[in-house]
């Protein structure tokens, strides 16, 4: 009898639910928009929130990374870790701000070649193509190398700042035509943004792709058992990632007018970080594209609360860093309690 | 000869030095349901994972349904109608029942090649027929796997064979972590493919189930087949000798 009961037992037991990790994030960007609003009128005397200009620098600041970061999580969701984001849009932005220079600019690279002025197709499918060889690479080494995707997207990342930095030994390219501009003008990065994360949102959520996804990161034996082609979709997964970083590049290098070499340094971090305090686990096959935008809002409203504030720069960093390894911290916490509820 | 389902011919494996599995030939014929037998380490799982092409045999034959096969993967295996309930569960914890249900083969409801939208409707429908049919309570589908019991997860596992048609059905061990209610049902299933003639292994250390389930009984001992009995001429302490070793069948003396 008492089998029985326990058998019975076995499908009522486990009921324990918590809150989805996007509502916790949800909260803590309520409750520090809250923080930094207090502050504001008792400090400087005004609105932290209600302020529209703040508000657009702000969204316009993080949505560049929020590109890369729509890339990045899928990667997480997919078991993975991609570190080579940031490199990428350096050596994209390099290489496609080249071919968008205006003839106006006497020394254009490439101006004797006659490259200049060109219709922006041509710099965004350089740009997407140089992109694009960074992600079969980082998706032929993970995928089918089998190489640990930290080590990969490792190398990836000191490379792609290589050929960045090589490019033109470091100088940067400016003055670009204004057809390329209009890639960055305005609240035009922020509608890229949202154009990629909601389409991004409903591939994950009602797609094959997103469902392999979350059940490669979920359990990649019982995803092979399963007859899913594991190698195939996982560099699929790179191959994305490293478009959207090429697509976060030209924003960010049309909204900049120029292109740096060092452009997107540590910002892989930073795509992670927004992943993470939006409650995608680093063990994979948990989270989604609306909690990593709640990340990137959070972000966003911790730095121009301090610019907003007057806070120093160095502090900004630090601050970063806490960041960074309280997110990681969090998601290793999260995953403890879930082992122990099992 | 015509009606043999599964042939197997010196199936071997190592596993670098250890030999795993040595030299085995099984047979099974169309509606028979075969328990494999044998101590942990035997070598029963390995037997199933060159079967269903999880992995690749030393060296050996398959015939599967009068053909000589060389399946690359578990899906190849699967796509020639062999559904395998794996020993360790191939189940996605992140994913709710009916994406488990259907990993691999989901339905499709607009076809976009990897950008394909789900079918979710369809998929919800079928697994809630699946579950019935199976007479497997799951409270909630939506729920991800790794909220539920073991006992729930077995079943889930189970009800995915159910849901499509197969030729063979192959389960290690199904009921190992189950309560009595749940191996009771899990039982059950296996009585109705019995039933609707559709031929099983099953792997299990359960002296009475396996009795109460099968034709007959396969022992397997340190990598090799041992004893091949028909449950109507043999019984539990003939089956354990075989098992430990206290007793080695004549044709099968060189075994030992
Ligand atoms: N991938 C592997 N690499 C090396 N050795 C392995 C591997 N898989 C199994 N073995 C070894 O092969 C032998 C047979 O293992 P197998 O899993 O087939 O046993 P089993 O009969 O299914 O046992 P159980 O009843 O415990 O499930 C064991 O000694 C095991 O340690
Ligand atoms: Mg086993």
């Amino acid at each position: 009898m008492t089998d029985v009961a326990a058998a019975n037992d076995m499908f009522t037991a486990r009921k324990r639910k918590s809150l989805p990790a996007e509502m916790n994030a949800f909260l803590g960007l309520v409750v520090l928009i809250l923080i930094f609003e207090a502050l504001g009128w008792s400090l400087m005397g005004q609105s932290f929130l209600f302020n529209k200009l703040r508000l657009s620098i702000m969204i316009t600041q993080v949505a560049v990374v929020g590109i890369l970061a729509v890339g990045v999580t899928q990667v997480i969701i997919s078991g993975g870790i991609d570190l080579s984001g940031g490199s990428i849009i350096g050596a994209t932005s390099m290489i496609a701000m080249s071919f968008a220079q205006s003839s106006v600019f006497p020394r254009a690279i490439y101006i004797e070649q006659g490259w200049v002025d060109l219709p922006i197709v041509i710099p965004i499918a350089i740009g997407l193509g140089v992109a694009l060889i960074c992600g079969i690479i980082n998706g032929v080494l993970v995928a089918y190398v089998k190489l640990p995707s930290f080590i990969a997207t490792l190398g990836m990342m000191v490379t792609a700042r290589g050929v960045a930095l090589w490019y033109t030994e470091g100088k940067p390219i400016s003055f670009p035509t204004d057809g390329f501009k209009a890639i960055g003008e305005g609240l035009m990065p922020v509608w890229i943004f949202i154009t990629v994360a909601v389409l991004f949102w409903l591939i994950l959520r009602y797609t094959l792709y997103g469902k392999h996804t979350y059940a490669i990161g979920s359990n990649e034996a019982a995803a092979r058992m399963s007859g899913i082609n594991v190698e195939r979709h996982l560099f699929l997964v790179y191959v994305i990632a490293a478009l959207l970083a090429g697509l976060a590049a030209l924003v960010l290098t049309a909204r900049s007018q120029t292109a740096q070499a060092m452009f997107g340094t540590t910002n892989e971090l930073d795509a992670i970080a927004m992943a993470v305090i939006g409650g995608v686990s680093l063990a994979g096959g948990r989270g989604s594209i609306l909690g990593t935008a709640i990340g990137m809002l959070i972000f966003g409203v911790i730095f121009s609360g301090f610019i907003f504030l007057s806070v120093d720069a160095y502090y900004q960093n630090m601050v970063k860093g806490a960041i960074i390894v309280g997110a990681v911290a969090l998601d290793q916490w999260r995953q403890k309690r879930q082992a122990m509820e099992i | 000869m015509s009606d043999v389902i599964l042939k197997t011919e010196g199936l071997t494996k190592y596993y670098g030095g250890l030999h795993a599995l040595d030299n085995a030939n099984f047979e099974l014929r169309s509606g028979e349901h075969v328990a494999i037998m044998g101590d942990n380490g035997a070598g029963k799982s390995t037997f199933v994972r060159q079967i269903t092409g999880v992995e690749q045999r030393t060296r050996g034959k398959i015939i599967f349904n009068g053909q000589e096969v060389h399946f690359k993967g578990p899906l190849e295996a699967r796509e020639a109608g062999i559904e395998t309930v794996f020993q360790n569960l191939a189940l996605a914890d992140d994913l709710d029942v009916p994406s488990n249900l259907f990993l691999g083969r989901e339905k499709i409801w607009l076809n976009l090649g990897p950008f394909s939208i789900l079918d979710f409707k369809g998929m919800k429908a079928a697994t809630e027929a699946a579950l019935k049919r199976t007479a497997v309570k799951i409270p909630n589908l939506a729920n991800t796997i790794r909220n539920m019991s073991g006992g729930q997860r077995q079943c889930v596992a189970i009800a995915r064979t159910a849901t499509f048609a197969s030729k063979l059905i192959i389960m290690d061990e199904p009921t190992a972590a189950l309560g009595v209610q749940e191996t009771a049902q899990v039982e059950n299933i296996i009585r109705t493919l019995k039933s609707n003639g559709e031929p099983v292994i099953l792997i299990s250390h359960n002296m009475r189930q396996v009795f109460d389930l099968v034709d007959r009984i396969v022992v397997f001992r340190r990598g090799r087949i041992v004893a091949n009995l028909k449950k109507s001429q043999t019984t539990g302490e003939e089956v354990v000798a075989y098992i430990t070793g206290a007793k080695t069948a004549p044709e099968f003396s060189d075994a030992a």
